[in-house]
């Protein structure tokens, strides 16, 4: 699979990969679900590491789009919010 | 659905919505093409306004680091003048600038780190466009609108993502910029208002520094009337030292002198010494 976390690039993973990092994943959730932005911090830098360390960069020049698509390391809890609402995700 | 499924979706989405197709698919190729070199002189000039930013905090650092070496050494010559209200003085408006120094520092090193994130960026967008040139020239070349619809729609939907990506960080960057810049204005500001006394003017114009000359130059006025008193060369000296007008308002007794510094001297005291 391919995961992108944004503003860093692509990693491919094995699937395994992606089902193990789900409990990271899980606690990201539950973090923007209570509004509490440092266990937000933490758990998403967990998660992100988890992709880097188990993902070998995808091929640069590969017009590939990702499966998955992750917010960017020094996002905040409102901006991931904003995101999905919909709302200023993009520019333009 | 998990949340970053939604999430994907959601990016995704947004990022084909800035890719306009065209009627013909070989002309969406070029037009998405165009945009791309757009989006990557967007990203260079995105870089470029950082790094500016950035440049101008560092001056900011050099300037308030020099102010606050000048206030040390300030407090050090009042405290061998024995005079310790003003070495307070000195130390603490010095400690004032330690955290504005400290703040900045701290926005030089986000700066720092936007410019690196934006070169990055950068270096994988040019990638991924010079990918989509070739793809794009191989797709018109063997074009047969069939197959062309597929992999014009693999290739865009490929860099979209990566324009959607490139684009965000673009808005950040000029997010956070544009925050600094306004509290680097506002530190400019109180440079030029002289509230942080520039360091350009070393040992002129701030209050500490007045009244330091104005001890030195007291000594140095004692010294010499010491000196004159020993020699008595010029008597009319010691008399009008301590009204440095009448030297003034009488160069032509003062040319008379034998020691044309003393007047120059002598006349500091009323000038500095004057209560504000």
């Amino acid at each position: 699979m391919i995961v992108r976390i944004l503003a860093e690039g692509q990693f491919d993973l094995s699937e395994d990969a992606v089902s193990a990092l789900n409990e990271l994943d899980a606690k990201v959730e539950s973090a923007i679900g209570a509004g509490d932005d440092a266990a937000f911090h933490d758990a998403l830098s967990a998660l992100l590491d988890g992709v880097r360390t188990a993902g070998v960069p995808h091929d640069a020049e590969a017009l590939d789009a990702s499966d998955l698509i992750l917010p960017m390391a020094d996002a905040t809890l409102a901006e991931v919010k904003d995101m999905l609402s919909g709302d200023g995700l993009i520019p333009g | 659905m998990s949340m970053w499924q939604r999430f994907s979706l959601i990016f995704r989405s947004k990022a084909n919505k800035v890719l306009d197709r065209a009627e013909d698919p070989r002309e969406t190729l070029d037009y998405s093409y165009q945009r791309q070199l757009d989006l990557l002189a967007q990203v260079r000039r995105g870089v470029a306004d950082v790094a500016t930013s950035r440049k101008r905090v560092e001056l900011q650092v050099n300037q308030l680091s020099a102010q606050s070496d000048k206030l040390q050494g300030q407090a050090e010559q009042a405290i061998t003048a024995n005079r310790e209200d003003l070495a307070r003085e000195a130390l603490t408006r010095k400690s004032a600038l330690t955290s504005q120094i400290a703040d900045l520092k701290t926005q030089q090193a986000q700066l720092q780190g936007e410019e690196e994130k934006l070169t990055l960026a950068q270096q994988r967008l040019s990638a991924k466009v010079e990918s989509f040139r070739t793809r794009k020239e191989t797709i018109k070349a063997t074009y047969t609108a069939a197959e062309a619809q597929t992999k014009i729609n693999e290739a865009m939907s490929g860099i979209g993502e990566e324009m959607g990506d490139v684009g965000m960080a673009i808005q950040r960057a000029e997010d956070k910029t544009a925050q600094m810049q306004a509290r680097a204005g506002a530190i400019d500001e109180l440079i030029a208002s002289g509230a942080l006394d520039d360091a350009s003017s070393l040992n002129n114009g701030d209050d500490i520094s007045r009244e330091l000359e104005a001890m030195s130059s007291q000594t140095e006025v004692e010294a010499e009337l010491a000196r004159l008193k020993g020699g008595a060369p010029a008597p009319q000296a010691i008399e009008s030292a301590p009204d440095a007008g009448q030297i003034v308002d009488a160069p032509s007794q003062a040319e008379q002198q034998a020691e044309p510094q003393a007047q120059a001297q002598g006349s500091t005291p009323p000038e500095s010494g004057d209560p504000k």
